[in-house]
């Protein structure tokens, strides 16, 4: 282990980039778990689909960013469907019923991945576009564009989601039937509706964070489970629900992975998310900005 | 009584088994599904007893593997001292995760066993002792008379497992610590309320559950000859463990053993027949469907079978 | 003389929610005490700090001499403390004899033979023989509430908290619940009544105290109680 303020410099900027990426790419999850509530396991699954989707559509010709944004469309649909689906299969049924919900996710998870790995075979594949594979010159460090645009993507959603949920009226509906679901009934609107959009809205964000996946880096089957720990730490540490604590936690994971990394290697890395996981749940529970 | 001759008959089977001309791909192949027996039905003591769903069994699974690996390459140790070492050192990971997450409710306590197989996966992986990434070859010693194989040996030391692992969940179903832990399954702060020392009876499932699950990893290095860290510590022991038993049914110890012999049977004839992806295809989608549309398993559909011809 | 129960200063937040502000109480042994105030006082949160369901952040709470509010649930259950719950939890997997046999072979430790009489003594007490095998899932509110108040009996208390056990109940079975409640009272078991039913409070309770918005706002003998303007004010929200 080499120790240098330079390196330390590197891997700091490095991990603002990476941190914002993992940012963005829990950001789903934020919604789907942390708002509503939806022991969603299968989340990075359903990414890494939205992965593949962009690699299919790259194939044409697609730039990969612009392929992740028209696949919100689709899998926003697939969102309303698969809540609606677990609402009416499990939420109904009360707290026994959630457990095997969790049960479900977790299967489903597990046929993504499979299904992934008979239609493209367990080889990594990437994309290609203009911003992947150059770098920014600054100075002494080389920061890759494909970091950048992530980078730029993560803001972009962060900041949209953030002012659409406290801003619009279906946004503002959303939190309000994270708090209190009776008081929402009160008012007449339809809980299980929002839930649904909101629901939607998250898997919509996990079809452009799949996309900035697959930009990022390589993507195989099985990268889902990586992204289980790293997702779920940053909303847990994040706090439940909170869209600007995510960002934050995404840094923190994002700069100590990135610091293991440069000094400890590749094989600790994977350790890093899980370990805050485990620390955060140990700790602090409630995260950062826990409501 | 009712039991123990059926369980006593079947250990001898399985020996009787393992002496005869029987082809040796079924042992091969019925190991496998002996070991899913006895992680279903570990699975079942925390995940069906007490409610609490988990995702770590490969977490025990590899470190009991590993265990036996450190204990053959320092002491060249027996058989049975590395499942015993797997079983004491999984009981105490049991107890540690226990008192770690089990203040955790529902999905923080299924994602933080998660973490426990990467970390541990993660530790296995920088410790050149045990050949770090790429794992180490294992000879395996003389196999002992009466046994033509080692593995003979091996399936027949797995069904005594298995039977015993069934022995203690039954033990822990029809007891008085059956009853606490369905008190804290149907509702925790009832069961404080009525008496149940919930944090202790958690603990304590969590810790056989480990234990058991190591003690079913133990021999797995023997088996392969060889151990590494990505296969030990692959999510698919975990999904494997859970479909298994809520497959067969929670409620009851013959559940893990039915779901695990049923979908262990199913992935080998599939795995010789097709591919070993779609093994782990028919894995999710029969647990979805279980999950889904009969979620008391095979156990809760024989029921309603019987209540009906009735 | 000396309480059984003393309640000192106790409070409880919920973020940035107060939901018991220094509350103290002290009931003395033998003693009918009846607790009310409007919806959202801070009644269950009280019998949850005293039960150790949830942990008080400020004062003491001194069950017969010993301070309890480190322990958990189950000890302060074995020491004498049962309770009801407002909203009923019963073991839902459990027969309603089962879900009785819990508190007896937790807190009693008894084997499930002597347990399993001893329950149907208490199931024949509050009416629910008939369904000693129903699953407890298969019941109504009313009998939920019921088994609610037998569970926390099987546990041979000290000190019974009745939490809104009779919410619902016809006039008839608030007469039945009420009996068997002066019983366990005359057999030398505290009890503390939380209860919306004026009427029932009343009839019952020799001492009662008010609650609103974390706070006793009176205490006293319950016709004190039903003519101070203050308790008027918090049922009506003059």
């Amino acid at each position: 282990m080499v120790f240098s303020f330079d390196l330390l410099l590197e891997a700091l900027m490095f991990g603002v980039l990476l941190g914002s990426f993992y940012a963005a790419v829990s950001i789903g999850l934020s919604v789907s778990f942390g708002l509503l509530d939806v022991p969603h396991v299968a989340h990075p699954a359903v990414m890494v689909l939205g992965s593949y989707c962009t690699y299919l559509l790259a194939g044409y010709g697609w730039d990969p960013l612009v392929a992740g944004t028209v696949l919100m469309a689709p899998f926003f649909v697939l969102g309303m469907a698969i809540y609606r689906f677990y609402y009416e299969t499990f939420e109904r049924r009360g707290t026994e019923a959630g457990v095997r919900g969790l049960a479900f996710f977790f299967g489903v998870a597990f046929i993504i991945e499979v299904g992934l790995i008979l239609a493209f075979g367990v080889d990594q594949r990437t994309v290609s576009a203009p911003y992947i594979g150059s770098s920014l010159r600054l100075g002494d460090y080389r920061i890759p564009h494909r970091m950048i645009v992530a980078f730029g993507v993560a803001l972009v959603l962060t900041f949209t989601l953030t002012i659409y949920l406290s801003k619009t009226f279906t946004g503002r509906a959303i939190k309000a039937v994270a708090q209190d679901e009776a008081a929402l009934r009160l008012m007449g609107a339809n809980p299980v509706r929002i839930k649904q959009w909101a629901f939607g809205i998250a898997t919509a964000a996990s079809a452009l964070a799949g996309a900035m996946l697959i930009i990022v880096g390589p993507v195989e089957p099985a990268i889902d489970r990586l992204y289980i720990g790293r997702t779920f730490a940053i909303v847990v540490l994040a706090g439940l629900g909170s869209m600007t604590g995510t960002l934050a936690a995404g840094l923190i994971l994002g700069i100590a992975e990135s610091i293991v990394l440069m000094f400890f290697g590749a094989s600790w890395a994977p350790a890093v998310a899980f370990g805050i996981l485990l620390l955060v749940l140990g700790v602090r529970p409630q995260g950062l900005f826990g409501r | 009584m009712r039991f123990w001759i059926p369980a006593v008959v079947a250990v001898l089977i399985a020996i009787g088994l393992a002496l005869s001309p029987v082809n040796e791909y079924f042992f091969y192949a019925a190991y496998i599904v002996l070991t899913f027996v006895v992680l279903a039905t570990a699975w079942n003591i925390l995940g069906g007893y007490a409610g609490y769903v988990n995702f770590g069994t490969a977490a025990f699974f590899g470190l009991g593997s590993y265990t036996a690996t450190v204990l053959f390459k320092w002491l060249g140790a027996p058989l049975a001292l590395q499942i015993a070492a797997a079983a004491l050192v999984c009981g105490l990971l049991g107890f540690g995760v226990g008192l770690l997450t089990l203040r955790l409710r529902g999905i923080f306590f299924a994602i933080a066993t998660v973490a426990v197989i990467f970390i541990m996966e993660t530790l296995m992986v920088n410790w050149r002792y045990v050949g770090g990434a790429t794992g180490l070859q294992l000879l395996r010693p003389e196999v002992m008379a009466p046994f033509e194989s080692y593995t003979r040996m091996l399936f027949a030391v797995m069904a005594a497992m298995a039977v015993g692992a069934a022995a203690l969940a039954r033990y822990v179903q029809v007891s008085w610590i059956g009853r606490g832990l369905r008190a804290l399954r149907d509702s925790e702060e009832a069961a404080e309320c009525a008496g149940v020392p919930t944090l202790k009876l958690k603990l304590f499932a969590c810790t056989l559950s480990g234990a058991l699950m190591g003690a079913a990893g133990a021999p797995m290095p023997m088996y392969l000859s060889f151990i590494e860290p990505a296969s030990s510590f692959n999510l698919t022991w975990s999904v494997n463990a859970l479909a298994a038993a809520m497959i067969g049914g929670t409620i009851h110890w013959l559940g893990p053993v039915i779901g695990a012999v049923i979908l262990g049977t199913l992935q080998q004839v599939v795995t010789v027949t097709i591919s070993s992806e779609v093994n782990v295809l028919v894995v999710g989608v029969l647990l979805v469907l279980f999950v889904v549309a009969a979620p008391e398993g095979v156990l809760g559909l024989i029921r309603k079978i019987m209540a009906r011809v009735r | 003389m000396s309480s059984l129960l003393k309640v000192e200063n106790v409070s409880k937040h919920f973020g940035g929610f107060t939901a018991l502000a220094g509350v103290s109480i002290d009931i003395a042994p033998g003693e009918r005490f009846g607790l009310i105030g409007p919806n959202g006082s801070g009644k269950t949160t009280l019998i949850n700090c005293i039960s150790g369901t949830l942990r008080n952040e400020t004062g003491s709470i001194v069950f017969d001499g010993e301070e309890v509010s480190r322990l958990p649930a189950y000890l302060r259950t074995r020491r004498g403390i049962a309770r009801s719950f407002q909203v009923p939890r019963p073991f839902a997997s459990m027969s309603v004899l089962e879900n009785l046999l819990v508190p007896y072979e937790y807190v009693e430790h008894l084997k499930e033979a002597d347990a399993g009489k001893q329950a149907m003594d208490i199931l024949r007490r509050i009416g629910l023989e008939d369904k000693a095998g129903t699953p407890s899932n298969q019941l109504s509110q009313v009998e939920l509430r019921k088994l609610e108040l037998a569970r926390a009996m099987a546990a041979r208390p000290r000190l019974l908290i009745s939490d809104e056990a009779m919410a619902g109940l016809s006039g008839a079975e608030v007469d039945e619940v009420l009996k068997i409640l002066f019983d366990l009272n005359a057999s030398g078991i505290t009890v503390i009544m939380i209860e919306h039913i004026m009427q029932a409070v009343m009839r019952f309770s020799q001492r009662v105290v008010c609650l609103d918005a974390g706070r006793i706002i009176c205490e006293g003998t319950p016709a004190a109680i039903v003519a101070n303007g203050d308790v008027q004010r918090a049922y009506l929200g003059a």
